[in-house]
């Protein structure tokens, strides 16, 4: 057994860097999609709040649908969607050549739309928890209502969704194993390349395992981290703010 | 006309129709795989839940491990290594006489989904367990009764109840999961679904499939809606 743990080092025939780079991607998909999935996942928020009963329901099918479908075949739809769509607008402008939708945008649209679904959701309740007063106060104190959110309503707002956003990240994170099937070289992509290559499945998928888990970790440590941060001269009835 | 091949004709879609029945014994392999493993996981979960509470030491670090294991790498990655990674093993389950069940990706989805779901629906179940009052314990001691008594007629009720959304959840997150069986090889809906678009390259056919999920998904929703308006009926009105 330990001969073959040789496979996972640096050296010759070692897979150690093609690893190292899959973490690397694996790593680079999860925070590219971050941003981009909790801003849309607050506008659509937002969007469920409106007063406009059209951008409400549209915020709600939309909730809904990718919610609903699997995540596996949102990124299908997205990845082959996309392409079929620019490579026709490709041709219809008379450019040479093919167009190739990359994996890495595709999979970080696909993400992105889901986590914003779910994180959607998140945003609601913690912009539900946020007294009226709130904002009539900025307001009485002459601020904008742009002001308002960005400097009264949001630093609060952060501190109840956080708990629900770490959340969306865990997911987040190990979903980006999905996206190997487009082909990006992640962490699940090398390993599968690896097992063709050598045989060693258990190996290879149980390293895998042990990134994954190593991240998580890691996440759920930084995450307990932020919220401490954001909690700090909110005293709850434990006493002190931890 | 085979009645699977009508919801494909009457929507005028010629894959859909092509592809329905396929996609229909899909959805039976989805069905199977989603049921069979909530169900198996649920029980796993009760016993895990309740030993991670009152076990002894051992007990507790060990579930423990299991759980973060399980909860904190993605499904997909545990099915390879359950499909590939103890495949691998041939000879030794050929000896002990189970290579007919690591052989076979259902078998091994299968296992992978209610080992998966156990360490998630035990956390459910340990939370909620955890959120009743210390007070009602105390009562039920109170009244003299034994542990094992207080626990299932005066804690589980309850802890049920506040489970219950949080399983639901579960469920809904395992069909949707299920998908990615499809990559071992196996024809559930997805699977199904992959095959027809590869043949016709119409991709027309990952939106019914996307839209029949969704339809699923809605369904077992609004059931576990009313489910629950039901079990807390005798509750106040809140």
């Amino acid at each position: 057994m330990f001969d073959k743990l040789a496979l996972l080092g640096f050296g010759d025939g070692g897979w150690g860097l093609a690893l190292l780079q899959g973490a690397g991607i694996t790593i680079a998909i999860a925070l590219a999609t971050l941003p981009f999935g909790l801003l849309l996942g607050l506008i659509v928020a937002l969007g469920k709040r409106s007063e406009n009963i059209v951008l409400r329901w549209l915020a709600t099918v939309y909730t809904t649908v990718f919610r609903g479908v699997p995540e596996l075949l949102t990124l299908y739809i997205i990845y082959f969607g996309i392409q079929i769509v620019l490579q026709q607008a490709w041709i219809s402008l008379g450019l040479p050549g093919n167009f190739s939708m990359p994996p890495f945008v595709a999979g970080m649209v696909a993400l992105g739309v889901v986590l914003s679904a779910f994180s959607s959701e998140v945003w609601v309740g913690a912009l539900n928890s946020i007294q009226k007063g709130q904002r009539e106060a900025a307001a009485a104190l002459g601020l904008s209502k742009g002001q308002a959110f960005r400097l009264v309503v949001f630093p609060q707002l952060i501190r109840v969704a956080l708990p629900g956003l770490g959340n969306n990240w865990m997911v987040l994170l190990k979903e980006t194993s999905l996206v190997s099937v487009i082909t990006l070289p992640d962490i699940m992509f090398i390993t599968t390349r690896a097992n063709v290559a050598t045989k060693e499945p258990f190996l290879f998928f149980g390293a895998a395992m042990l990134i994954y888990l190593f991240f998580s970790l890691i996440s759920a440590w930084g995450v307990g981290r932020l919220e401490i941060r954001a909690n700090r001269g909110f005293a709850t009835f434990g006493g002190a703010t931890r | 006309m085979n009645w699977c091949e009508y919801p494909g004709y009457l929507l005028g879609s010629e894959v859909f129709q092509n592809y329905g029945c396929r996609m229909a014994s899909g959805l039976w392999v989805t069905f199977e795989l989603v049921v069979i493993s909530v169900a198996i996981g649920f029980v796993l979960a009760l016993g895990l839940a309740i030993a991670r509470l009152y076990g002894p030491r051992w007990a507790k670090v060990a579930i423990n491990g299991y759980t973060t294991f399980f909860r904190g790498t993605p499904l997909l990655c545990q099915l390879f290594l359950v499909y590939y990674g103890l495949g691998q093993f041939r000879l030794f389950w050929q000896d002990v006489g189970l290579w007919w069940f690591f052989r076979e990706p259902f078998y091994c989805a299968l296992l992978t989904f209610t080992v998966n779901t156990a360490a998630y629906q035990a956390e459910i179940l340990r939370g909620a367990i955890q959120s009743i009052p210390r007070g009602q314990f105390e009562g039920a001691m109170a009244l003299g009764l034994h542990r094992w008594s207080t626990l299932r007629l005066v804690i589980m009720p309850q802890a049920m109840i506040l489970a219950l959304r949080p399983l639901g959840n579960e469920l809904i997150v395992m069909i949707k999961s299920s998908a990615i069986a499809s990559l071992v090889t196996l024809f559930d809906l997805m699977g199904a679904t992959r095959l027809a678009f590869a043949r016709s390259f119409d991709l027309t056919i990952y939106l019914y499939a996307a839209l029949i999920y969704l339809l699923l998904v809605e369904v077992i929703r609004r059931v576990w809606d009313r489910l629950e308006l039901r079990l807390t009926r005798h509750m106040a009105l809140r």
